[in-house]
């Protein structure tokens, strides 16, 4: 149990997906200029993530293993994460309408996030069980978020700041995501 | 021939993936670490982005454009994991190096990008040049950032030691190395430089009237080059411009002016 805690933290706070490991920058950028977005965006991504490390392993272990295929692995996993993408998405529309407007619009953007694929190919790379690599799917959901809420915070107080005018618009995000990055540095030990 | 010689040109300078693209950001800030990775990175992505433009341009008539999408990520990811063997088989310090960015180069947006936007629509030997070009300008700019950070950040470039070191103990003077460059924070602040050297030069050249082909990755917040594009949703949530407060004011304002410039006339 203490070790799937540490396992939670360690991937949402102190190895951060996105400001130490680099993954899913794509939307951590772009979907990151009002915090109500950036919250839809984090739900999301914490709840494809975790369906997807659970479809990934059990696919891992069960099919492709015993049939010798591990090394499929990587068109295996962009494929279903896909798929299951799509599904998700119109299975929130049937049964969950108001989960769906919260979340739905961010859901096809996912597809292509490499925090999802990055998440599905470190679990087995790690050799972890099916139960660990969903807490850590969960823990880099949760990491996600976390950075995208803070940056979208400090964004929109930032927005009508005065600043040299190439700086505006990506130069600054970047920079702020250094600075996040710097911070998070901090955690680094304290597993 | 000078067909094929644009295209590489197109790759390498006009329509650089990396300086004026601003595509591929995830394995630009991850590998980079060192030139050494950076080349690595650079080589194994040319490989898989030239086999796969040529592969997309010889089954472009054979491929229903309703499953396109699904056909190139295999296309690609097939190419990506016989590129992740040979590096495994006789590279594996650079294997060991790079690790999970390797299978990673699938969702790099510059393979799916050029699938998409040139060799679905060009013929084969083009295609592949494309393929060629642009991964050359993709490894040229991953060596450069490599080399600056490892410059800064260790006092070396390809593992060489070119700054003599500073000894505190033996009292040598030297160079101090600033280790964040090589850390994450430092990645993030190399890039956000190189985004504004490029906004000067793209200032500049606009001035000349010879405008640089516009960034349009993801750090642009652009989606339109975006190889999903047509099938997201969520580009109207994420546009500023959707927001009704925004487009009220803009309209305002425009509605104003339209005014003052009626009052003038």
């Amino acid at each position: 149990m203490t070790k799937l805690i540490l396992i939670f933290i360690a991937a949402s706070i102190v190895n951060n997906v996105v400001l130490s490991q680099f993954l899913g920058l794509c939307s951590f950028l772009g979907v990151s200029k009002r915090i109500k977005t950036a919250v839809g965006m984090g739900g999301a991504v914490i709840f494809v993530i975790t369906i997807s490390s659970l479809v990934a392993g059990l696919l891992y272990k069960f099919i492709l293993v015993p049939t010798g295929f591990e090394y499929l692995q990587t068109i295996v996993f962009i494929l279903v994460i896909a798929a299951l993408v799509q599904m998700v998405e119109m299975f929130l529309k049937k049964y969950v309408p108001s989960l769906y407007k919260a979340l739905g619009v961010f859901l096809p953007l996912i597809t292509t996030n490499c925090a999802v694929l990055g998440v599905a190919l470190k679990n087995v790379a790690n050799d972890y069980s099916i139960l660990t690599g969903v807490i850590y799917g969960l823990g880099t959901g949760v990491g996600f978020m976390v950075a995208i809420v803070i940056l979208a915070g400090i964004r929109e107080k930032c927005e009508y700041n005065d600043y040299p005018k190439y700086f505006k618009g990506s130069a600054m995000t970047l920079i702020t995501s250094a600075l996040m990055s710097i911070a998070f540095f901090g955690f680094a030990g304290v597993i | 021939m000078s067909k094929i010689a644009e295209r590489l040109y197109n790759g390498i300078v006009k329509e650089n993936p990396i300086f004026v693209l601003l595509l591929g950001i995830c394995p630009t800030l991850a590998v980079t670490t060192s030139a050494t990775n950076g080349l690595g990175m650079g080589l194994s992505s040319m490989v898989v982005l030239a086999l796969s433009n040529a592969l997309v341009s010889a089954l472009r008539h054979l491929i229903p454009s309703r499953v396109r999408m699904p056909a190139f990520i295999v296309i690609v990811a097939s190419f990506v994991t016989i590129v992740q063997f040979l590096i495994q088989g006789y590279l594996p310090g650079l294997y060991d190096q790079l690790g999970i960015y390797i299978p990673l180069i699938v969702v790099n947006c510059i393979i799916l990008g050029r699938a998409e936007s040139y060799a679905s629509k060009n013929p084969i030997i083009l295609s592949f040049f494309d393929g060629i070009g642009m991964g050359l300008g993709f490894t040229l700019s991953l060596v450069f950032i490599g080399a600056v950070r490892e410059i800064l950040g260790s006092g070396a470039v390809f593992g060489v030691q070119i700054l003599p070191l500073a000894d505190a103990a033996s009292g040598k003077a030297g160079y101090t190395p600033i280790s964040i460059f090589v850390l994450a924070p430092g990645a993030f602040l190399i890039l956000a430089l190189l985004v504004v050297i490029m906004n000067v030069v793209r200032e500049k050249q606009a001035a000349k009237g010879k405008p640089l082909a516009s960034g349009n990755g993801c750090l642009t917040g652009e989606c339109s080059s975006c190889s999903l594009s047509s099938t997201c949703k969520g580009k109207s949530e994420v546009s500023e411009e959707d927001d009704p407060l925004v487009k009220k004011a803009v309209e305002n304002l425009k509605a104003k002016q339209t005014v003052n410039e009626e009052v003038k006339a």
